[in-house]
């Protein structure tokens, strides 16, 4: 038998990512993928993984898993008080799992997003060259409570691992988010463009991993453009004042005026921000 | 330098070109023609081309490495002045029952519009719609060629819930409803035909610069329909359009 990871609890909201899919955003499919590639390719790093294989995602408040046979897993991204059979573990190193263990999460210490890497990555099913959950893609789009999810079994003793590989977890306390300008910047005035990047704005709770809202509303005058191409990190602004700030899911064309563009640092750090923190956008230059 | 086409820079992984802001074939015709330009270069680094009405996104999957050649590669790319006149694509042939029980708002844009509902369907079956994109949900196709007399704004409310294959209409926008979503559109009928199959290689049948009609069918026939498709017997019917 295949070993599996029974979900006793699904936690608040967790899917599986790899780095997404790529080549069919010309049927309308989204990109998809981990929020964080930063904390999702370090704990597949450790563990001596490619760089995207399918890690579990999770937000805030993580699940209750049960392992049906002894592997190894590493835990990169949020501190979210992860213990192994009651026991603390760290983060970014490798856990030894074996067969009946149970990992749980506790109180959220820092970030928002954490992500579990297992050798081999988990062997969900692969649609379009991607293990990545996405409702209508793939079977399951978020853990449920009795959910059966399987990894490989593998000569562990095989594998080198990069337990040396150095973390960073300042970014999740940065509130600058980097971003370019974007195809339709040029549309604000100067005072407007002065208050983009004078203002603090809050994450609001309605942000998902579709698109990151903004709480304060942003008063312009920008006129709809003719459907165009967005993509993760493309910050649309709507006529009635809604900053959004596209994610990994995404879709691939949008008709708000896009004007930033975040970079793939400021994803990263957006992508650990709680609905409710504040943020600022700073402007580089190519 | 003239003002179209635009080329700049979308962040780290992406190299966005706009041409005149338009919404017609002809250009749509030179932004498909750049397309296939560019998808003709080997890129160094892995990247996929798409297009919308007047725009060309080339996304790499990864942080771009030399955007400075990128760019001059990109930009004598689509300097050429030679575009083909001559345009060959495809037509669907899109089955669509008009039925009432599926165009649940045939009878109010009869009212508003003040025409009968079968001159309705005459009018929404008529035009060779042009396919310009694919984009909002996997499989959506972005139409032109509604008849002006059709034009009518959504619904106030969207419905919370609208029907798999429900066809409607949008201010100047037809279209086909891939999968039951949430929309604001008027429905005028349904199609049995899967637009995106997940499950098949190339999941979805249509390219950008493709053609769509429209033809009605009987609640029989589109249950027929339905039936060669759940046992993988359906096949589109198709035949070449030259413009």
């Amino acid at each position: 038998m295949k070993p599996e990871i029974e979900v006793l609890q699904p936690g608040l909201f967790s899917t599986i990512q790899d780095f997404g899919r790529f080549g069919f955003q010309k049927y309308g499919v989204p990109h998809s993928g981990v929020m964080d590639r930063y904390a999702g390719k370090l704990c597949n790093l450790i563990l001596g993984n490619e760089e995207n294989s399918a890690v579990m995602e999770i937000t805030m408040q993580g699940p209750q898993l049960k392992f049906s046979a002894s592997t190894r897993v590493c835990i990169s991204g949020a501190d979210l008080s992860a213990s192994l059979n009651g026991n603390p573990v760290h983060r970014n190193q490798i856990i030894e799992i074996s067969q009946d263990d149970i990992l749980r999460f506790g109180k959220r210490n820092s970030g928002f997003r954490a992500y579990i890497g297992i050798p081999g990555g988990f062997d969900t099913e692969k649609i379009m060259g991607s293990r990545s959950w996405y409702e209508g893609l793939t079977d399951n789009f978020r853990l449920l409570k009795g959910m059966k999810i399987n990894y490989d079994l593998q000569d562990l003793s095989q594998i080198k691992s990069n337990s040396t590989v150095k973390t960073d977890d300042s970014y999740f306390y940065q509130s600058e988010i980097e971003v370019f300008p974007g195809p339709e910047f040029s549309f604000l005035s100067k005072e407007k463009e002065m208050i983009l990047f004078k203002s603090e704005f809050t994450i609001a709770e309605t942000s998902n991993r579709m698109a990151i809202q903004i709480k304060e509303p942003f008063v312009n005058d920008l006129k709809p453009i003719i459907t165009g191409p967005v993509m993760p990190g493309s910050v649309q602004l709507t006529p009635s004042g809604n900053i959004i700030i596209l994610a990994r899911d995404c879709q691939t064309t949008g008709g708000y005026p896009r004007i930033l563009q975040l970079s793939e640092k400021g994803l990263q750090v957006l992508s650990q921000k709680l609905p409710g923190e504040k943020i600022a956008f700073r402007k580089v230059e190519f | 330098m003239a003002e179209f086409p635009k080329i700049s820079q979308m962040g780290e992984r992406g190299i966005l070109i706009e041409f005149e802001p338009e919404i017609n074939p002809e250009t749509l015709q030179k932004v498909l023609f750049f397309k296939k330009t560019l998808q003709k270069e080997l890129f160094k680094q892995k990247v996929e081309v798409i297009n919308t009405y007047n725009s060309l996104l080339i996304s790499y999957r990864f942080t771009i490495e030399d955007v400075y050649s990128e760019f001059s590669k990109v930009k004598e790319l689509i300097s050429s002045r030679n575009i083909p006149k001559i345009w060959k694509s495809q037509i669907f042939h899109i089955p669509v029952c008009y039925d009432e029980e599926f165009g649940i708002d045939l009878k109010l844009i009869a009212k508003e519009k003040n025409i009968e509902v079968d001159e309705i369907i005459r009018l929404h079956t008529q035009p060779v719609y042009q396919l310009y994109f694919i984009g909002f949900l996997p499989g959506f196709l972005y139409l032109g060629g509604l008849d002006k007399k059709l034009e009518i704004s959504r619904k106030n409310t969207p419905r919370k819930s609208v029907k798999k294959g429900a066809v409607g209409i949008g201010e100047k926008q037809t279209g086909i409803y891939p999968k039951s979503s949430p929309g604001g559109w008027q429905i005028i009928g349904n199609s049995p035909v899967e637009l995106f199959d997940k499950k098949k290689e190339i999941p979805c049948p249509f390219s950008a610069g493709d053609h769509i009609k429209f033809h009605q069918v009987s609640k029989d026939e589109y249950l027929k329909i339905q039936n060669e498709i759940e046992s993988g017997r359906f096949k589109f019917k198709t035949e070449i359009y030259e413009a």
